[in-house]
């Protein structure tokens, strides 16, 4: 059976301001059978986005093709003219994009852009094309799709909007569909979700599809065969289970050792070292991080040649030595649990912590009107001093709200909120400073969080003028310089601006910010979940070095079940702003799992190919928490009407786990009784 | 908030130095940017050395060849009183250069300042100051302009500072704009939580930002400035005569429009390439900073 | 949604009380009242008491706002002093010429600036956007006054095509003033035009990069109508405020373009009446003029809000 998609030796690149040829694809080929999906994976700047756009003859302004072609089904896409062009895209091949919210024309309904899919794309007449439409909308199980239909963009929630591209991409019954990160930004209940569609829908019609991300258990669960690339180049093509299981290439060893695991305890170890801009080197690119590298690599590029079974493919002089190791077996030493001392006191205290966003116009207060449900409320939490916390949740669990109103950024409605003996429960402005030294917060996004106009000496100058106005500038400097090097970042960034450095680069300055400070507490919001996966690794082991060192409690939100694992003592399961599960990582990762513990493990995507995400309650999005009874009860697979919906579950706990808590009306027992250990260890 | 795009692990492609050294070497990149500089530059110094390297005196009559067109001797010839229209033209931006200038650079200061302590304070002030602004932008900006002028006076320092006072507001409304969009990002957030004080926010987080377009809407306003400068000047309430100015020599000269189109066309070109050139700078300017070009109406 | 109107309606409302206040307490605090102003030089005791007299100029001042603020309520704008005769008469006939000029320029301008933006949108750095932004530019940056006076010598001058001082009587109907007006109309339209072309175009590149529109393409949607369909109806919507803004620009520019072509309108009205220090009838034509910015921004809110779903539909 011939090929759907040929891409030989596809070279992309632009010429940047001082004129310089800068490559961003180098040297691709690929192939992809009809009705096959192909995994392309890689991360940020290994040129997955511009492959998959060029897959549809697309190329961002001032790029241009250096070299190779693009066929796809028999069409050079780059020799077509535009009206060819149009004529295939979203005909054969459609796209389903990263952000489907941006993707949509925010001024016309959403029903209409599908028709206007099946219109263009079908030989359909108008007025079939509504029914058809609708027809779509409920094959991507969007409940109510006449309403959904009338709906602009805006109204939709991100999963909504996802639904509603997938829809659009099918509408055409195009042969090939090709995902730029379609899952990205979306809670794991969605995702896997979502991908259950696209599995259904491409076994259904027969697509060949191809899958980017950079989510490893994304592409393990989705793809048959799994294209890695790395600096503009596909340096492993080989089917899932081959990758995943025993992959050829440095590279892909490395990247899947550096990713926290469900399975494993403890963090994994980081690869050293960044990508290269693509074509940059004389040799292998990735020479210069590879634990297997010898001269040859750093003076002969490697061909892409196939191995093994010959339809296994990859980039590399040693991939013999790669191979030989026992993968799996490697994988288990690799983790390693780091020890640290807690204390038995406290160090934050929540109790009965209630959070509102909702601020009551006169018109409210006068007609007294019922206010709606809190944001956040009954929280009940205790850090002990040296531990760190993970909150888990989903988005609308709060978590965020949690830290923000402890670091005094939000106010607190009720409850109270206690530092060691300070009360916390006190605007930010409010506060002494020491108090506010005391607790910092570390943010998500280095890109935000560092002032682009800043160096990185100016950004460690302030907390220390704030902090400890008795140093005079040259200790301040000394004290510079010995944090950065405690986040393993040369005294020479000083000089640096935020644009000047690379994400993981950015993110350790954002920690010795915070640590230059020489907190109790740091509260950590999504700190990797911005990174990329290789870099999540060092990242976390920096902040578990530091603890060590500085016996610090962290209070550690994730919604990436792995790295909880890894770096987490307890762990707190929220929804809705309500606490479902209290315990230990150890506990909370094995039954009785409350009814969403249970619902969020199981949608997880581990980098498996062979294990399969359960999904046990539907996606529905929650615009508000329930006036009253279970938090979770609209999609609780356990649901008991008149108990649930009406009183708040008790907590319950075992016997000999006291510290162990669960909030449902099940009694534990029961929920043991059904519920099998999810996370199976390796 | 989930997950939202990965933030590169790749250094920058280009060797990001300082802002300041990357926004002087855009500029240099945009060809009319750099010409707006250049005639920029030559107002500047022509406004300087005028009076020294001017052929004939401004102010002498040369009665014998009134309205003459241009010669050897008179290069845009004179006007009805037989003055040389060159010498006036070179020496006719003095004042309007002097004014405008000064008179931005009050407005940018005390609106810009205003309008990033509103931006970050919010709250009932803000709101009631905005009314207010956005009341007196109603009111036609000829007209506030003509009142004060016509109730303080012509004096060029007068003229300065009802200039800085009437630009003034436009610029609390960009820079209060620029605040806002700013005042939520995490960085600024993050020194809240720190528990910097608000001064120090304001001046160390938010002003180095809010600056640039400050610099920008600075740019624009001057233009406008000068537009209105002459304007005023035209219709008579500009610097009184003798003193030569562009906008008033473009009026009376329009009498002998017909025969002695030099006597306008000679400050006209003046004007123009001034105002031209500060719009072509300031486009690149924000070009080069990386700016939304999005330019609203004049005052 | 009809919350939102009515909170714009009664902001306008308020920002309409407070011009007036804003104009009066600017007129109060000039050097000398009303009286003295108009008299300038020629005053004595006598012509000043009895000029006060005449014009209730006795009264303190929150009581003369108030009666002028029910005046005005009323219709009544009080009485000029340089004519003798109530403000809203002299105004009458010269209030309708702007507005005749305006709209003639409002109705040239506006649709060819955004077909030209357009243009310039999906040409960007091509031979037409290099020149039609060029001319922006000049459009822009060249003062009324300039443009008008080389309009006048190309036009008037060196070919008589049309006339450079219109000379009709200010009340004559409008098919007569009409012809009388071509130039200051193409300079008003010159002017206005290089304004929201630019806009126009901003926005137009601003969307033609915009995600959807690029999945559109994608999704093999015909150039055309992505341009028509997707593109334009987002590139308008910020399109519509800076319009508002341009036509209130226009208020106060057109007294320029006025006085250059001598035509008989309320811009020309205004400068005389400041040079005549007739502070009555300055007020009078100050809160028409501000009123009718005030009116003209309220209209492209609600339209605004209106045509963008997003604000039709926003939760709170």
């Amino acid at each position: 059976m011939s090929n759907l998609v040929e891409i030989k030796d596809l070279s992309i690149g632009y010429h940047n301001k001082s004129g310089k040829l800068i490559y961003v694809l180098k040297n691709i080929s690929l192939q992809i059978k009809p009705g096959e999906t192909v995994g392309l994976v890689g991360e940020s700047g290994s040129g997955k986005s511009t492959l998959g756009q060029a897959m549809m003859g697309y190329l961002r302004l001032g790029s241009k093709v250096i070299g190779g072609k693009v066929t796809f089904a028999g069409n050079d896409m780059f020799a077509l003219t535009p009206r060819q062009l149009e004529k295939i895209r979203g005909n054969k091949i459609a796209l389903i994009p990263q952000n489907a919210g941006k993707s949509l024309t925010p001024t016309i309904r959403v029903g209409r852009q599908i028709i206007e899919s099946i219109l263009l794309n079908t030989s359909m007449e108008k007025s079939a094309a509504k029914s058809r439409m609708i027809e779509l909308l409920g094959q991507v199980r969007l409940p109510h799709p006449e309403v959904i239909a009338e709906r602009y963009p805006h109204e939709l929630s991100g999963g909504q909007q996802q639904r509603v591209a997938v829809a659009m991409a099918i509408a055409g019954e195009p042969a090939m569909l090709v995902l730029d990160e379609p899952t990205t930004g979306l809670d794991v209940t969605t995702q896997a979700h979502i991908l259950k569609l696209l599995r259904e829908i491409v076994t259904k019609l027969g697509t060949a599809m191809m899958y980017i991300s950079h989510d490893m258990g994304v592409i393990a669960r989705v793809s048959d065969r799994v294209a890695l690339m790395y600096a503009g180049e596909i340096v492993e093509d080989a089917t899932a289970v081959e990758m995943f299981k025993s992959p050829a290439h440095p590279y892909a060893r490395g990247l899947l050792q550096s990713i926290p695991r469900l399975s494993l305890a403890g963090i994994p170890k980081s690869m050293p070292g960044q990508p290269p801009i693509p074509g940059s080197l004389p040799g292998c690119s990735f020479a210069p991080r590879c634990p297997f590298v010898t001269e040859v690599c750093h003076t002969t590029p490697p061909d892409f040649v196939p191995i093994q079974n010959q339809a296994r493919l990859v980039r590399c002089h040693h991939w013999e030595k790669v191979v030989a190791a026992d993968f799996t077996q490697e994988l288990k030493s690799v983790f390693h649990v780091f020890e640290h001392k807690t204390q038995d006191r406290p160090a934050i205290e929540l109790k009965d912590v209630e959070i509102s966003y909702h601020k009551p116009g006169l018109l409210e207060k006068l007609r007294n009107t019922p206010q709606p449900p809190a944001t956040v409320s009954d929280v009940t939490l205790s850090v002990r001093g040296g531990e760190t916390l993970a909150l888990v949740g989903e988005s609308g669990s709060g978590k965020s709200t949690i830290v923000r109103t402890i670091s005094g950024l939000l106010p607190a409605k009720s409850g109270s909120i206690k530092f060691l003996y300070s009360d916390l429960k006190v605007a930010v402005d409010e506060r002494p400073l020491d108090l506010c030294r005391q607790v910092q917060l570390i943010f998500q996004n280095p890109d935000a969080s560092l002032n682009p106009r800043h160096t990185v000496a100016e950004i460690l100058d302030q907390p220390l003028k704030l902090y400890f106005p008795q140093l005079n500038r040259d200790e301040r400097r000394a004290r510079q310089i010995e944090i950065l090097e405690r986040v393993r970042l040369d005294g020479r960034y000083r000089l640096r601006y935020p644009g000047q450095l690379s994400g993981g680069e950015k993110q350790r300055v954002a920690i010795a910010r915070a640590f230059v400070a020489m907190p109790e507490v740091v509260l950590c919001d999504e700190v990797t979940s911005a990174l990329d996966v290789s870099v999540q690794a060092a990242v976390l082991d920096l902040l578990a070095d530091l603890q060590r060192e500085h016996k610090t409690t962290y209070i550690f939100i994730a919604h990436d079940l792995a790295v909880v694992r890894a770096i987490a003592d307890r762990v707190a399961v929220l929804y809705q702003g309500r606490l479902c599960e209290v315990g230990t990582v150890d506990e909370i990762f094995s039954p009785p799992y409350h009814p969403y513990t249970e619902t969020l493990l199981g949608a997880v995507l581990v980098p498996d190919p062979e294990s399969e995400p359960k999904l046990l309650a539907s996606d529905t999005p929650e615009l508000a928490p329930p006036a009253q009874g279970c938090a979770f009860q609209r999609r609780c697979p356990k649901f008991m009407r008149g108990v649930c919906d009406i009183e708040t579950p008790p907590w319950r706990s075992l016997e000999d786990a006291e510290d162990h808590k669960i909030r449902c009306h099940i009694a534990l027992d029961e929920l043991s009784a059904k519920q099998s250990k999810i996370i199976v260890a390796d | 908030m989930t997950v939202q795009t990965q933030v590169s692990e790749q250094k920058i492609v280009i060797k990001r130095q300082s802002p300041l050294l990357e926004t002087w070497q855009n500029l240099r990149r945009s060809w009319s940017g750099m010409f707006g500089l250049g005639l920029i530059t030559l107002h500047f110094l022509i406004a300087l050395l005028s009076p020294v390297i001017v052929p004939h005196d401004p102010l002498e009559m040369d009665s014998k060849n009134r309205s003459a067109p241009p010669s050897a001797e008179h290069w845009f010839g004179t006007d009805k009183l037989g003055r040389d229209v060159f010498s006036r033209s070179m020496v006719g931006g003095r004042v309007s250069i002097m004014v405008t200038v000064f008179g931005i650079s009050l407005a940018m200061f005390w609106g810009g300042l205003t309008g990033i302590l509103l931006g970050f304070l919010g709250g009932w002030v803000d709101e009631i100051v905005m009314r207010v602004v956005d009341a007196l932008l109603a009111i036609p900006w000829l007209l506030v302009l003509l009142i004060i002028v016509s109730a303080f006076g012509t004096d060029a320092w007068i003229q300065t500072l009802t200039f800085g006072f009437t630009y003034g507001y436009t610029a609390i409304r960009v820079a209060r704009a620029a605040t806002l969009d700013h005042v939520t990002d995490d960085y600024v957030l993050s020194a809240r939580a720190r528990g910097e004080r608000r001064r120090t926010i304001v001046l160390k987080e938010l002003l180095p930002n809010v600056l640039d377009i400050l610099l920008v809407d600075g740019a624009m306003n001057w233009s406008w400035m000068l537009l209105g400068f002459s304007s005023l000047s035209f219709l008579g309430f500009g610097v009184p005569p003798p003193t030569p100015d562009w906008g008033f020599m473009i009026a009376i000269n329009r009498e002998i429009l017909a025969t002695q189109p030099w006597s306008v066309f000679g400050p006209a070109l003046m004007l123009s390439t001034l105002i031209v050139g500060i719009n072509l700078f300031a486009d690149a300017l924000a070009k080069a900073l990386g700016l939304d070009r999005s330019q609203g109406a004049p005052v | 949604m009809l919350a939102l109107i009515l909170r714009r309606f009664v902001l306008a409302i308020i920002t309409l009380f407070i011009i007036s206040l804003l104009v009066f307490v600017g007129l109060e605090a000039l050097p000398g009242d009303a009286a003295t102003a108009y008299l300038g030089q020629s005053a004595t005791e006598e012509s000043l008491k009895a000029l006060r007299e005449e014009f209730g100029l006795n009264a303190p001042a929150p009581m003369r706002y108030l009666k002028w603020l029910g005046g005005f309520l009323q219709g009544n704008l009080g009485e000029s002093m340089a004519r003798r005769a109530p403000v809203a008469e002299v105004i009458g006939n010269q209030f309708r010429n702007t507005v005749v000029l305006s709209i003639a320029a409002s109705l040239f301008g506006i649709p060819l600036a955004i077909v030209l933006g357009v243009i310039t949108g999906l040409t960007r750095d091509k031979w037409p956007d290099i020149i039609l932004s060029l001319l922006a530019i000049l459009g822009m940056t060249l003062p009324g006054f300039v443009t008008a006076t080389v309009l006048i010598y190309i036009f008037s001058i060196k070919v008589t095509w049309f006339p450079a001082i219109s000379m009709v009587p200010s009340d004559a109907p409008v098919s007569e003033i009409l012809p009388n007006i071509i130039l200051p109309i193409i300079t008003l339209t010159f002017v206005m035009t290089a304004h929201i072309l630019r806009l126009v175009r901003t926005s137009m590149i601003d969307v033609l990069s915009s995600d959807y529109v690029q999945m559109a393409r994608l999704k093999g949607v015909p150039l055309l109508q992505v341009i028509f369909l997707h593109a334009l109806p987002n590139a308008m919507l910020p399109t519509i405020n800076v319009i508002a803004l341009t036509i209130a620009w226009l208020l106060g520019g057109v007294a320029i373009i006025e006085t250059v072509f001598n035509f008989p309108g309320i811009g020309k009205l205004l400068v005389n009446a400041i040079g005549d220090q007739d502070l009555p009838l300055v007020q009078g034509i100050a809160m028409i003029l501000a009123g009718i910015y005030v009116g003209v921004n309220l209209i492209a809110d609600l339209l605004t809000l209106f045509l963008n779903p997003r604000l039709r539909t926003a939760r709170s």
